[in-house]
């Protein structure tokens, strides 16, 4: 059985919470005790219909005011597939809960009203999207009962998108149109019999469809050294091992790597997952490896295959989104975490912001509030191993952590 | 080694956040209540480490109300690994005047075990807390990070979480304050059964099929016991039943089952079109009841 996350984006009133109660139902994953709950609580609220939001909008600050607020993780699955829903909120003020949701999902679907064509969120959708590198983009033509299945409206709102689509500099990424009507299950599980002029898939067979395998870029393989594995046991007196997640590439046994920063060389001696050796690591498997010499590797180094060196460097320019209330300031310092990797970095430069409508970039900013997206160039303190993000999806990305406060403020993209 | 299918895919993830747990924290625990998911959680942290030991102690919130079968089970397990297990009694934190019991019909020591559990994070000086909370199991847990900051009081401040992007965990916390981890958060019910038949993990015998003297209230099958309020009227009997869940006996309630191995258990749950904490009386009590209880420091 393959896995597949998918984020969702669109405000409430797109019918998002209604399109992930349609998939739940439609495809039987909803308990009858869930069912009853729901039941109940659209009932008290004196609503005619089943509000599925219900069951996705956990905490009671989001009850109360009937929006997503935070990040729901919601699973079902199929003969064929596991289902991570990340559903995320589609309000301006939340874009950095829709970056995090983003941020682990192979796939996207953005809802569109009928009613309303493509609007300013959905330039914010489509764009943070293509921003994280999401290979799938659906765009669920939503409500189409409420334009009486015109095949018209729906040609209407795909030009606009596609017209949208045209500045995209992600050109691998797969944009599929599906008219749905999420409160009458139109097209999300069976076909509908009201847009006869419809010959694609359903919402579910596009999503059975989708290849899992991809769900991280392929690149060189990168092993960010997690953790060192000495028992100093009897039985294991001089075990070493050096314990990490493998990521873009494989790794096998007698390869020749080099270890960052210090750059000596050594070859793989053996690879072992829990109590077995391989001669091969996956992409996305957690093992850890042993190397032919007796090497000085520690936390937050990085092994790599010899002549896929990766950029090492003090300074680069990235893309960052900033998610703290406390505004990022030029020349303000804050702990980069690039992977299990951690130095400290100095904001250098603003070159510019992308403006809230998407519409270009103003330039001449030094400092970001909230939700603002900017390209940054950083200086740090010691050298980071990285690709660009477009050619590596984890050795291209960070977090800022703002050693007042601790909190992850913020994420980049390397450029 | 592979990472393909969907469980080796779980796998792979949760032994990462088991070593950014050890590398990251000076003073982790695991909390183990001798349920399958704590279970399945010792084993990736055997994983994560192997051939080196679990480099935490795992600690046991006691209720005093546990299913016997549960303690016998906990016991047996830690004897054999070899591990240290730390136990915390509910019993004590009552003694010392700390919290009082509940009486009446749905009195429960549920509530209490925040109280014992916060004591002991702060008397062993804990920084990290991993737990087996899975977010299909509640809507509250489904906003729950990976890396969860508690402050001094141990309070989870639900509108205001860090963001976790891609794999990179933010364990950075002020002195005082505590993370609590979960790193089988993006696992379902039947994702924790099929690892426990793929790993052949034992488990406690009242995950199956057996007979037990109960008595029904409110559409849920309560457990005769001392531990249990019960009216006169309620009638008991003798039911062929298993557990879903594993919380102490007033909190947790059985369902009607024949599955006696693994395999029929995981056919049961296919099948079952009531969720797994649909068996949780402490759910029960209000639409926000775990919501409530996690604010003020629950597992």
């Amino acid at each position: 059985m393959e896995v597949l996350k998918i984020a969702t984006a669109g405000s409430v009133d797109d019918g998002k919470s209604t399109l992930i109660g349609r998939l739940l139902y439609d495809t039987r994953s909803l308990t009858d005790d869930k069912l009853e709950a729901i039941e109940r609580s659209s009932k008290q609220k004196g609503y005619d219909y089943l509000d599925f939001s219900l069951a996705t909008d956990g905490l009671v600050a989001e009850r109360e005011q009937g929006i997503t607020i935070d990040v729901a993780h919601i699973y079902f699955s199929t003969a064929t597939k596991s289902y991570i829903i990340a559903d995320t909120p589609g309000h301006v003020e939340y874009t950095r809960n829709m970056v995090t949701g983003a941020s682990t999902s192979q796939a996207a679907v953005i809802l569109i009203d009928a009613r309303h064509g493509v609007i300013e969120q959905t330039y914010r959708h489509f764009f943070i999207n293509s921003l994280l590198r999401v290979k799938d983009i659906i765009v669920a033509v939503n409500k189409m009962d409420l334009v009486d299945y015109a095949e018209e409206r729906y040609q209407e709102i795909k030009s606009a998108f596609e017209e949208l689509a045209t500045k995209n500099d992600y050109k691998d990424q797969q944009v599929t149109f599906i008219p749905v009507s999420a409160l009458r299950g139109d097209n999300v599980v069976t076909r509908s019999d009201a847009m006869p002029w419809y010959q694609g898939q359903t919402l579910l067979e596009h999503l059975e469809a989708l290849d899992t395998q991809d769900i991280y870029n392929r690149g060189k393989a990168r092993f960010p050294v997690q953790y060192v594995i000495r028992p100093k046991t009897e039985d294991f007196h001089d075990f070493r091992a050096y314990a990490g997640k493998v990521y873009g590439g494989e790794l096998n046994v007698g390869d020749e790597v080099v270890i960052l920063p210090s750059k000596t060389r050594s070859r793989i001696k053996e690879i072992y997952f829990y109590d077995q050796t391989y001669e091969t690591a996956a992409r996305r498997s957690a093992v850890s490896i042993s190397l032919e010499d007796d090497v000085n590797v520690s936390r937050g180094d990085m092994i790599v295959k010899a002549g896929e060196l990766p950029s090492i460097d003090k300074r680069f320019t990235a893309t960052v989104s900033w998610m703290d209330a406390e505004h990022l300031q030029v020349g303000s310092n804050y702990v980069l975490q690039h992977g299990v990797h951690k130095v400290l970095a100095r904001v250098q430069t603003v070159h510019h912001r992308i403006l809230p409508d998407y519409s270009g970039v103003e330039t001449g900013v030094d400092s970001l509030k909230m939700n603002d997206i900017a390209s940054i160039s950083f200086q740090l303190n010691k050298p980071v191993f990285f690709d660009a993000f477009k050619a590596h999806r984890t050795n291209g990305s960070f977090i800022l952590i703002d050693p007042r406060s601790n909190n992850t403020v913020g994420v980049g993209f390397i450029e | 080694m592979t990472a393909k299918t969907h469980i080796n895919a779980l796998e792979n993830e949760a032994i990462y956040i088991m070593r950014e747990v050890a590398a990251q924290f000076e003073r982790p625990v695991l909390l183990f209540s001798g349920g399958k998911d704590s279970i399945t959680l010792v084993r990736l942290a055997q994983k994560a480490f192997y051939p080196a030991k679990i480099p935490f102690p795992l600690m046991h919130i006691d209720t005093g109300h546990n299913f016997p079968e549960t303690i016998e089970f906990r016991d047996q397990m830690v004897a054999e690994l070899g591990v240290e297990l730390i136990i915390r009694k509910v019993q004590d934190t009552i003694d010392q005047g700390k919290v009082k019991e509940e009486f009446g019909r749905y009195s429960s020591r549920n509530m209490l075990q925040t109280t014992t559990l916060l004591d002991a994070i702060e008397a062993y000086k804990f920084d990290a807390c991993i737990g087996g909370a899975r977010r299909d199991e509640e809507k509250a847990r489904a906003k729950e990070r990976i890396f969860s900051v508690r402050d001094d009081f141990g309070q989870w401040d639900e509108k205001n979480q860090r963001p976790e992007l891609f794999d990179m965990l933010n364990g950075q916390i002020e002195h005082g304050q505590n993370v609590r981890v979960f790193p089988i958060s993006n696992w379902t019910e039947l994702d924790v059964w099929t690892y426990i038949e793929k790993e052949n993990l034992e488990i406690p015998s009242i995950y199956f099929s057996h007979p037990r003297k109960t008595f029904v209230r409110d559409g849920l099958i309560w457990s005769a016991s001392e531990f249990v309020y019960k009216d006169e009227e309620e009638i008991v009997e003798e039911r062929q039943v298993r557990f879903r869940t594993v919380g102490d006996m007033s909190c947790t309630a059985a369902v009607i089952s024949k599955a006696a191995t693994i395999r029929e258990v995981v056919a049961e749950i296919r099948e079952s079109s009531i969720s797994e904490r649909g068996a949780r009386i402490d759910d029960k009590r209000s639409e926000a009841a775990m919501e409530k209880r996690k604010q003020q420091g629950y597992f």
